[in-house]
């Protein structure tokens, strides 16, 4: 074992610079977000650095990509139509599987960033990280259905893509500040950062974030799917409960 | 200040909810009506999701009509014989709403179906109360409200009853398809159908308008308590926490409003409740007649 030590050393130096010379690692500024009773969004702040043994290759110059995925659920996006003066929902294009939450970040406009067939390898932008196998035949503009995901997600700041916005020093330190809204869903959430040169990917980095209901909202949620005839008669005696004592304490106020 | 609903899993303002709540409290207050009515399209328009907004409205309105059953009773204004029938109808009704709700939950419709029942019973009430009040106001004769042309019909029926605190001897069918079409609107609209309720007690069952107010608070206890347990089984769209925001300030409300009510004419008031009804009946109206911002809307994928 110690006599392999130099062998390996020696291997490791040799190795020639365009190779895994350049590595990113990340951190975040929380491990996990807490949804409670005041809840109102949440940033989190993700950093990291740039690990070389090389000289810093100044050409074509390094750019980092910054992602934040929520879980992932199938979606129906529906159209609608007039129908009797009316509108109605008519159409509807199942979306397999779409994060409830996506947040894209670069230290660079996204065509400098990134190549379009890296792009689709990795599944970084919103619109690869969206998918979506097959609309009815009926239906012959399907991607119209997921223009309008990520039109309305965006609306709700659901999706959000900030291009040129990671702040990157020195080509070495990065972070960016990624804001959740306040109507994000509860699971884990992955982060992932990519190091780019000349739209190629040469190192990236995953890590999860979770994002839970605690105390109240927490006991609250899993009482109402996990024991829904408990959660129920809850609900109806705090009703009855709330109802009686008003009444009754406003006939003490009247007679008092 | 804002506060996340857990189940609705939006994050709203609690003041905002407070004064919903309290508004909507001073009105039935004011009016003698459960304001589920109102509550719900209202909820629709601060971005609850709608399947939230009627299954909460239900939960809220077992408590509005908890504290007003107990003064009826008092007063021996509740015909418990007849709120058991139409309660049986009701029950029978709000099993088969919460059914047809989830049905087409499913479908992607609900929004329509809910957005449509409001403007077609909303602008109904809402217009007749309009008018009517209106006539009464310029104190010209009164058009009658339309007089049971089914009366000869009615006791033609069998399973008649007695009903001695109504002074009613008919039969138990008219009540119970009563409360039956009511329970049906209940679970569809989150409403507890009190402005429906009444007016079929008095013209179509013909039973003296005291003991109406009470007797329909009391079926609509347990209609709504049903829906309520239906939607949170079946669904599981009650937000507890949204409701108990909303009956603190309906609770408060109801006390102000039923201190105001005393000051003003009842023909003002009247045309003023019709208004404010005419008025969301609007507002909903246009959301489906005119062409939305966004042809797209997102439903549950499964």
């Amino acid at each position: 074992m110690i006599r392999a030590l130099p062998v390996l050393l020696a291997l490791a130096l040799s190795l020639p610079v365009s190779g895994r010379a350049e590595e990113v690692v990340m951190g975040l500024s929380r491990d996990s977000v807490a949804i409670t009773t005041d809840f109102n969004g949440s940033e989190v702040l993700i950093f990291g650095a740039v690990k070389r043994e090389a000289a810093i290759q100044a050409d074509p110059p390094l750019r980092v990509i910054v992602t934040v995925a929520g879980p992932v659920a199938p979606v129906a996006v529906w159209r609608k139509e007039r129908r009797f003066g009316i509108w109605v929902n008519t159409d509807s294009v199942e979306i397999d599987a779409a994060p409830s939450f996506y947040a894209v970040a670069s230290s660079a406009p996204w065509d400098e960033s990134i190549s379009e067939v890296e792009d689709l390898r990795h599944k970084v932008s919103i619109e690869r990280a969206i998918r979506s196998v097959g609309a009815p035949m009926t239906i012959t503009d399907s991607q119209s259905f997921t223009d309008a995901l990520i039109r309305l997600r965006e609306g709700n700041d659901l999706y959000e893509t900030f291009y040129d916005s990671v702040e990157f020093r020195e080509s070495t330190l990065f972070d960016v500040a990624i804001r959740m809204p306040a109507s994000i869903v509860e699971g884990t959430y992955t982060t992932r950062v990519f190091l780019t040169r000349g739209g190629k990917v040469v190192s990236q980095h995953a890590s999860t974030l979770e994002v839970r209901k605690v105390g109240l909202e927490r006991w609250l949620f899993n009482l109402s799917r996990n024991q829904p005839a408990l959660y129920g008669l809850l609900s109806i005696v705090i009703a009855i409960a709330a109802g009686w004592g008003a009444s009754a304490a406003f006939r003490a106020l009247k007679s008092g | 200040m804002q506060v996340y609903l857990p189940i609705a899993e939006v994050s709203v303002n609690i003041l905002l909810l407070f004064g919903l709540g309290g508004l909507v409290g001073i009105l039935s207050g004011m009016f003698g009506v459960g304001g589920g009515f109102l509550i719900t399209p209202l909820l629709f328009f601060m971005g609850i999701p709608p399947a939230v907004a009627v299954a909460t409205g239900a939960n809220q309105i077992v408590a509005s009509s908890v504290s007003g059953v107990l003064a009826h009773l008092k007063r021996r204004t509740v015909d418990l014989r007849m709120g058991t029938v139409l309660l049986t109808g009701g029950i029978a009704g709000a099993a088969i709403g919460v059914w047809v709700f989830n049905l087409l939950k499913g479908m992607g419709q609900v929004d329509l179906l809910v957005r449509l029942c409001y403007v077609v019973f909303l602008g109904i009430i809402g217009g007749l109360m309009f008018f009517e009040s209106l006539s009464a106001l310029r104190r010209s004769k009164r058009g009658g409200p339309p007089r049971r042309r089914h009366h000869g019909r009615l006791h033609g029926l069998p399973f008649k009853m007695r009903f001695r605190t109504s002074g009613l001897y008919i039969s138990a069918i008219p009540p119970a398809l009563v409360g039956l079409c009511v329970g049906v609107l209940s679970a569809i609209m989150g409403v507890g159908g009190g402005f429906i309720m009444v007016p079929a007690m008095i013209y179509l069952l013909g039973m003296p308008t005291k003991v109406v107010v009470g007797t329909s608070l009391f079926q609509i206890i347990f209609v709504t308590a049903f829906t309520t347990m239906a939607h949170a089984i079946t669904s599981q769209t009650v937000d507890i926490l949204l409701a108990l925001v909303l009956l603190i300030g309906g609770v408060i409300g109801a006390q102000i409003g039923t201190a105001l009510g005393t000051r003003l004419k009842a023909e003002q008031l009247r045309i003023a409740l019709a208004s404010l009804v005419l008025l969301v009946c609007g507002k909903l109206a246009l959301d489906l007649f005119l062409t939305p911002s966004d042809l797209f809307e997102l439903g549950a994928g499964g």
